[in-house]
């Protein structure tokens, strides 16, 4: 009995951080509507600026806690740096645009990390005066560890006063219910934007700071922390701090407890316990329902699409040619490049089909590249199927991984849809990533080869070519189809597509499958391209890949998706071959583009190349 | 010969407010009823109601003797229940034309067809109802393009385009011009006809609801306060207390 409690006291210890974490992801999210997936980046700088400062401040309590203090600010600024030289300049651009413009910080972060830091962990000092243990009910318990317990609901009241017995706190508060109104209002919207950026950035700072005593700070403590912040935030309900805390608190005796009862699945129980509390309460536990029928919004939703010009469809014709001929001069290396070039092209397009048509993003589109990945790769590792059989299990497996995360996902819309898919995701990637036996855990399966007959660089090309085409000309074919345009329907108006006799529910969870299907293709090809699978395939930084490639290149455009991921696939394996530092310059590039087309790029041609339609 | 849609007794509440409490009234073949009402009277509450966008707490909703309270939109629509909102609710992204084939795609089952284009399907059907609510000019374009009063027609043929028994119809003149009310309301009156559609509609504008009802339904604070001709509504005296106060006075324009 007395193990349990001190098992709970644990528990407790880890939610501290991972609510302050959380809480400042939530009030970021609130007021700006920005998902910021550089806030685990934060966390990461919190512990490793933490780090040289205890070394500079000494080891005293006054060191320790005065580095911890100083790392929290210090991060705050990184944020507010980041708000004002960067997402100031895209609150005007298209939905989720500064998602990318964070994710290109992640990349930069990281190698900035590296190149200050080192690859290797760096453990931090032990708190002084809790370095010890207290002995409760007779376990040891880390003084540390009881320390965290009083600061996480500490911050909780904090924050609390700050939000609701201060101006600046009420001002947030309604930019954050209707920021349209606040603006009415007369409320400086750029300064409180800015503010909230610096809290919400040094509560990041902050939670990974007060981490180090526990874990060494490391290169990987951005990934890991955001998709766990994401779940806070979503099971707590988006906006409420005391949501978030009771989501963390949840979380952190999960993690407690659930390591002793299933090891194996610690990972895949988290986000379990989030796909349920979703489905059961889609707003989260203290989160406030959405208006029941919602309002008719004038959101941009795009044009009608046109057929192409008749000019275009020989470019097309042309293009394709281009590519037949190609492995006439072109040499093996740049031959598996134009493949896997394909292959996400094709990847960009399954993920288009749901978010640019549906009207529902994907955070988590790679699960169902992995799928298809790993679906050929067992295929041929545990039933020793050939390579044709296995590429047709690549997408019947991926299909119905759509099928089944589509069936909940369905179920919500909006940021909490796409948090859903980002835990599915996350729920596959630790399935995959922890199951050893079946998977190869982080051996990944190696030893997928193609048939003989497609062994050859140019063989294994053109199987590519002519398999990525037909999946392209499929989903062409359902975008204009009456499942693409009741799909359109379900996205542009859900209250008339339902009043027209539209199962918008069923439509959105078929495209699901497709989208999963053709997702799955491509992962299947990836595999044998690559001759092995790893659980990477399908972890957050591929999601993320896809998001870019549609978001660079248009939402509601048909071909933007295809230019954005030939122009994303090229620059990364062009970039990944020169230098060892390639995040950087991706990030850089990333970040540039951005800032040159806040518009995105297919919405700056249509500024600038066409003429206003009549 | 049992009307075309009974209510009897529908209630709904959110949290502690009652929007509509025990609701009852009829709705014959052929008519056209009109519900009015104060703002906040429960009048789109009923709509949503029957509907389908919102589900009853309690009571029963029957239609061509089937009860539908609860059912789903897509299902209450599949029945033959047409239907307009407050603010023009159509598909912006998509040209008029398309957006009535893809209503009319959906009548015959087929939204779920993978294979077939659109564009060759239901497409002369399609312009022969825009023909008919003044569009046919308008249908090629982008529904983002047009004039409002356009796409509350735009609207009034998606209802129509499964041929409904039964339209219902929240504020059409809401949003439109005092100018073009006349000639909108004489189009859906016309067209309304010639289908021999039953309505319930609600509208704020009394010359509208006075010119076309065949029987009017007042609600108040989420009850009937009085159901008959219109004649009978103007002259009863509960009626111009809920419109005017209890000091009854004479004309004016409610709302």
């Amino acid at each position: 009995m007395s193990f349990y409690a001190v098992q709970f006291l644990t528990g407790l210890a880890s939610a501290s951080s991972l609510f302050l974490v959380a809480s400042g992801l939530s009030i970021i999210f609130g007021v700006s509507r920005v998902v910021n997936f550089a806030h685990g980046s934060f966390y990461m700088l919190g512990a490793y600026i933490a780090y040289s400062l205890t070394l500079r401040l000494g080891g005293g309590a006054f060191g320790f806690w005065g580095a911890i203090g100083l790392a929290a600010v210090a991060v705050g600024l990184i944020g507010v740096l980041m708000e004002m030289a960067l997402l100031r300049r895209l609150y005007r651009s298209p939905e989720l645009f500064q998602l990318v413009a964070t994710f290109g910080v992640v990349l930069v972060v990281q190698d900035l990390a590296l190149a200050t830091w080192g690859p290797d962990d760096l453990l931090g000092p032990r708190a002084p005066g809790l370095s010890g243990a207290v002995s409760i009910l007779g376990h040891r318990v880390p003084e540390y560890d009881l320390a965290l317990i009083v600061i996480g609901p500490v911050v909780l009241v904090i924050l609390w006063l700050l939000l609701n017995r201060t101006r600046w706190g009420i001002l947030v508060r309604a930019a954050t219910q209707d920021p349209e109104m606040a603006g009415a209002l007369g409320i400086n919207q750029k300064w409180l934007l800015t503010g909230v950026f610096f809290l919400g950035s040094l509560l990041a700072g902050l939670g990974g700071a007060l981490q180090l005593p526990r874990e060494p700070a490391n290169l990987l403590m951005d990934m890991g922390i955001i998709a766990e912040a994401f779940v806070v935030v979503v099971i707590g309900g988006m906006g409420s701090i005391g949501g978030a805390f009771l989501a963390a608190v949840v979380i952190g005796e999960l993690q407690a407890f659930g390591i002793l009862i299933f090891p194996e699945i610690t990972l895949v129980l988290l986000f379990l316990v989030m796909a349920v509390v979703l489905v059961i309460r889609p707003w989260g536990l203290l989160g406030k329902p959405e208006a029941i029928i919602p309002k008719a919004a004038a959101r941009d939703v795009g044009r009608p699409f046109r057929p192409l010009k008749a000019a275009w469809r020989w470019a097309g014709l042309g293009l394709l040619g281009l590519l037949v001929a190609l492995p006439a001069t072109a040499g093996d290396y740049a031959l598996q490049v134009a493949s896997e070039v394909l292959i996400f092209t094709l990847f960009a397009a399954s993920l288009h089909f749901l978010m640019g048509i549906g009207g529902m993003i994907s955070f988590g589109h790679a699960a169902y590249l992995g799928f298809g990945a790993y679906g050929s790769a067992l295929a041929v590792h545990h039933l020793g199927a050939p390579m044709e059989a296995a590429l047709i299990a690549a997408p019947l497996l991926a299909g119905m991984g759509g099928l089944v995360f589509g069936w909940f996902c369905v179920r919500l819309s909006g940021v909490y849809l796409a948090m859903l898919t980002l835990a599915f995701a996350q729920i596959a990637w630790s399935g995959v990533f922890q199951w050893y036996d079946f998977t190869g855990g982080d051996n990944g399966l190696i030893g997928i080869w193609p048939a003989p007959w497609a062994a050859g660089a140019a063989g294994y090309y053109y199987l590519t070519l002519m398999l990525t085409v037909a999946a392209l000309w499929v989903l062409k074919r359902a975008v204009f189809s009456p499942f693409g345009f009741a799909l359109r329907a379900g996205r542009d108006s859900r209250l008339r597509a339902e009043a027209l006799g539209i199962d918008v529910r069923r439509v959105q969870w078929l495209a699901f499958a497709l989208s999963g299907a053709a997702a799955g293709l491509a992962g299947g090809l990836y595999a044998f391209l690559k001759g092995s699978v790893f659980p990477t395939v399908m972890a957050i930084p591929v999601s993320v890949d896809g998001l870019v490639m549609v978001l660079l290149g248009g939402v509601h455009t048909v071909l933007g998706p295809l230019i954005g991921a030939v122009a994303f696939t090229g620059l990364k394996i062009g970039i990944a071959a020169e230098t060892h530092f390639w995040r950087i310059l991706l990030g850089g590039l990333i970040l540039a583009t951005v800032l040159a087309f806040p518009k995105g790029i297919a919405g700056f041609l249509k500024d600038k190349l066409m003429r206003p339609e009549r | 010969m049992s009307p075309l849609l009974a209510i009897h007794d529908l209630s709904k509440a959110f949290g502690g407010v009652e929007a509509v409490r025990s609701v009852s009234f009829e709705v014959a073949a052929g008519e056209a009823v009109a519900l009015i009402g104060p703002n906040g009277a429960g009048k789109t509450t009923c709509f949503n109601l029957i509907g389908g966008q919102l589900r009853p707490d309690a009571g029963g909703i029957e239609f061509r003797g089937r009860d539908i309270a609860g059912w789903p939109p897509h299902k209450v629509w599949r029945l033959g229940i047409g239907r307009t909102f407050q603010v023009a609710a159509i598909f912006p992204s998509m040209t008029v034309q398309e957006n009535v084939q893809m209503a009319m795609v959906s009548h015959t089952g087929r939204a779920l067809n993978l294979l077939t284009p659109l564009a060759g399907l239901e497409a002369e059907k399609a312009d022969a109802l825009l023909e008919r609510v003044g569009l046919a000019a308008q249908a090629r374009r982008a529904c983002g393009l047009l004039a409002y009063g356009d796409l509350k027609r735009l609207e009034l043929a998606l209802a129509l385009a499964n041929d409904p028994a039964l339209l219902l119809m929240d504020e059409p003149m809401a949003g439109v011009a005092r100018g073009e009310r006349a000639e909108l309301m004489a189009l859906i009156g016309r067209v309304v006809a010639e289908e021999g559609v039953s309505v319930l509609f609600t509208e704020h504008d009394m010359d509208v609801v006075f010119g076309h009802a065949s029987r009017i339904v007042v609600l108040h604070r989420g009850e009937v306060v009085a159901d008959g001709a219109p004649e009978a509504v103007r002259a009863d005296a509960r009626v111009r207390e809920v419109y005017l106060g209890a000091e009854a006075g004479q004309g004016g324009q409610p709302c």
